[in-house]
């Protein structure tokens, strides 16, 4: 048995190693992916192009423009003179955001009435707007309290020292300085595992069975365990191996914070790698082609991806998706890793995901290997 | 170039498309899946945050704040705590996203006329939450903040008193600033580099891995005969999907079209030229299906995810990978997509973009059809 098993899969790595390009697309595609990825992926909302349209010319308007100006998440690109100037600019897209301060502003103010601010957005990328939106209101907060406070101090000196107010203190945990890095990063070292261990298993029985050499190994006295063994076990180590190596890159190149235990996250990459196997062992059994096995592995990872909470929060699915998340050995490893990475929380915090995944993953390895028994009779 | 040899190669191909209908259903799925699958399951629109409150006061003006978050509709109060542990723990379980605290002397210090810091914790560990978190929050406290001041002024004797600033904010382009509408455009272009580029990665690979290829080199067709008749069939496919996504985009998720048909249509057929071409060439180079497969998704799928401006914004991506970005195809394409659909511009402001892509086009398809040789190694 040990024999067999050993033959099996001594050939397997030979197939898996032999040709240059075929190893190539071991660890190449997960590690550009991650470079790329790695630095693509910012939801983080900075430097935005802007323009402001000063109509009033006072000192008020000029303060008020002079905060923006300040400001890291803006960059006031254009200083118009005309209202039409706005359309042109955001129409080309050369700008995301206009600040529009009407004739009369300094006035308005002074005389204690409300001012009008005109801020105009861009609103295709709404992400983008919205934070944008955010930054613009706090700015123009402050400068609300900071001319209340002025009037106040004109009438009534005294009592600007005792006026309350509530203000809020934000205290951002784990990721303090609010990195998109830090969030997408590990991320993407289970949704890089998972595109490269399906479409790589995937391949693996349909790949015998276009070339014709699935007949020849059905001919020797080789067990259907042992032919399984021998199918997955290399994936396995390659997929532990692609983990350690997207992971080592996130913590030393991209400086992610790694706050758990290894070894969990080692258990946590076995776990999901059961599941990943079978669903491409699944699929290679099922499909004729290769071209086949292709195309539904892609038509499995992608819902897979998309429903992972890799970019956007699972709470913020309907309902029925949320549902369908849990059945997602994804969605539960990146709980794990982000578990691991930022929160530094254990096993009393990750043992559901962890159990979910393994339950996941016995399942399909088991109905794989009955579905295999009638296609091998 | 002759008609006929070109007519029989593309019947040739399309009787394999047909043939393979499991290949075939899937590929017909896959606009509608994928529309759906963003449609819902992607939303940057983030709403009912599970919130925790620690409200160490009890009071009626504590209370009173807590009204604020209880009518937003970003918020959802999952759970009162009453004391700290609890509060770290809903947070590292992920039970609650945010937890506000409120000191236990909130009213006794505003009646002192203080200015009193709420603490929020927030998990950071998805900054794009987190800084929406932020924003909301702190509009919701500075809006009590700013009643409590008004209140204050008015039992000073200080009646009608105006707030000093008052934002007017106008988007364009996507009014109610609904992710979905910034996302869907951009799905047609992923749906078309998956069909473009991952079929015909693998039609010729397929024919040298099985053989057919020699028999191919034996028959009279040239070069550019057996590129035009291979890339047909996918070509008409490829126009079907785009039109099926604009279908269900528009008329099932209510995007807005406000741009010309013609203008969508014409960047598609652009478009896809360019990715059939792409893949066409990947499978001249990589001959095997495996290896092709593998590459056309760092090729193709991969840059029109993440460098083409379809979620992450490019300006706020290092220079490095901005200028990268420059030449990845599905950059023009998206950028025509969502000025079709969202700004409703014509071929005149989008001129660059489509000289762009007809460039890659011709470029691409040069050399693809240059690096194709008739001969058996």
């Amino acid at each position: 048995m040990l024999g067999r098993l050993r033959q099996m899969l001594v050939k397997e790595f030979i197939q898996l190693l032999r040709d240059p390009k075929a190893r190539f697309v071991l660890f190449a595609p997960a590690l550009i992916q991650m470079m790329v990825f790695g630095y693509a992926a910012t939801f983080e909302v900075r430097h935005v192009p802007s323009a402001v349209l000063d109509l009033d010319h006072s000192q008020e308007s000029r303060e008020l423009i002079a905060r923006f100006a300040a400001s890291p998440y803006f960059d006031i690109r254009y200083r118009l003179q005309r209202r039409e100037e706005i359309r042109t600019l955001i129409d080309a897209s050369d700008v995301y955001l206009a600040i529009e301060i009407h004739p009369g502003f300094a006035e308005l103010l002074r005389k204690g009435r409300t001012a009008p601010l005109q801020v105009i957005l861009d609103g295709t990328n709404s992400n983008t707007a919205l934070i944008a939106y955010g930054y613009v209101s706090r700015i123009a907060e402050t400068f609300a309290q900071d001319q209340l406070r002025d009037r106040l101090n004109r009438t009534d000196p005294g009592l600007v020292a005792v006026v309350p107010g509530v203000v809020l203190e934000p205290r951002p945990w784990f990721n303090a300085d609010l990195l998109s890095r830090w969030f997408i990063v590990p991320g993407l070292i289970g949704s890089i595992v998972l595109l490269t261990v399906v479409q790589l298993t995937a391949f693996a029985v349909v790949r015998e069975r276009e070339l014709g050499t699935f007949e020849q190994i059905m001919v020797t006295p080789i067990k259907r365990s042992e032919f399984i063994l021998g199918k997955t076990v290399p994936f396995f180590l390659v997929g532990l191996a692609d983990t350690a190596v997207v992971a080592t890159v996130g913590t030393l190149w991209f400086g992610v914070p790694f706050r758990g235990s290894a070894p969990l996250l080692l258990l946590g990459a076995a776990l999901f790698l059961l599941s990943m196997l079978g669903i491409g062992l699944l699929i290679s059994t099922s499909a004729t082609t290769q071209q086949q096995a292709m195309v539904t592995g892609f038509f499995v990872v992608m819902p897979s991806i998309t429903l992972s909470g890799l970019g956007t929060p699972v709470s913020s699915m309907p309902p029925a998706l949320q549902w369908i998340c849990e059945f997602n050995p994804l969605s539960h490893f990146l709980v794990v890793l982000r578990g691991l990475y930022l929160k530094g929380v254990g096993l009393g915090v990750l043992w559901p995901n962890m159990l979910a995944m393994a339950l996941i993953g016995a399942a399909l390895l088991a109905f794989t290997t009955t579905r295999l028994r009638k296609s091998l009779d | 170039m002759r008609w006929k040899r070109l007519r029989a190669i593309a019947r040739k191909e399309i009787i394999q498309v047909v043939r393979d209908w499991r290949s075939l259903v899937i590929i017909a799925l896959m606009p509608i899946v994928m529309t759906l699958l963003y449609g819902y399951g992607v939303t940057l629109d983030i709403k009912h945050i599970p919130m925790y409150v620690f409200d160490r006061e009890g009071s009626q003006r504590s209370q009173a704040l807590l009204k604020g978050f209880q009518a937003s509709e970003y918020f959802r109060i999952v759970k009162v705590v009453h004391d700290y542990p609890d509060v770290v723990r809903g947070i590292n379980s992920g039970r609650c996203k945010f937890a506000l605290i409120i000191p236990h002397d909130f009213s006794k210090r505003l009646a002192e006329g203080a200015t009193v810091g709420v603490q929020a914790l927030i998990d950071a560990s998805d900054d794009n939450t987190a800084n929406i978190i932020i924003g909301y929050s702190d509009g919701v406290v500075s809006r009590f903040s700013e009643q409590v001041q008004i209140e204050w002024l008015e039992r000073q004797g200080i009646t009608n008193i105006d707030p000093p600033l008052s934002v007017d904010a106008r988007t364009w382009f996507n009014e109610d600033l609904e992710s979905r509408a910034f996302i869907l455009p951009g799905v047609i272009a992923l749906v078309m580099a998956v069909i473009g580029t991952f079929l015909t990665a693998l039609t010729i690979a397929r024919e040298w891995e099985r053989g057919t290829m020699e028999q191919l080199v034996s028959t009279p067709v040239t070069p550019l005969e057996l590129v035009l008749g291979k890339l047909i069939p996918y070509f008409g496919i490829g126009m079907a999907a785009t039109a099926m996504c604009a279908g269900l985009s528009t008329l099932w998720f209510e995007v807005p079209l406000r741009g010309h048909l013609t203008t969508l249509f014409g960047a598609s057929a652009l478009f896809l030229s360019v990715v059939l071409a792409l893949g066409f060439w990947i499978s001249v180079l990589a001959r095997s299906q495996l290896v092709a497969s593998q590459v056309a998704m760092v090729a193709t799928f991969m840059p029109a995810f993440l460098l083409s401006g379809f979620i992450f914004p490019l300006d706020q991506m290092p220079a490095q990978i901005r200028f990268v970005s420059y030449f990845v195809p599905a950059r023009y394409y998206d950028t025509i997509l969502k000025g079709v659909f969202l700004k409703g511009v014509g071929v005149g402001e989008l001129q660059f973009n489509f000289l762009a892509l007809a460039g890659f086009a011709f470029l691409i398809a040069s050399v693809a059809v240059l690096s194709f040789r008739k001969r058996i190694d």
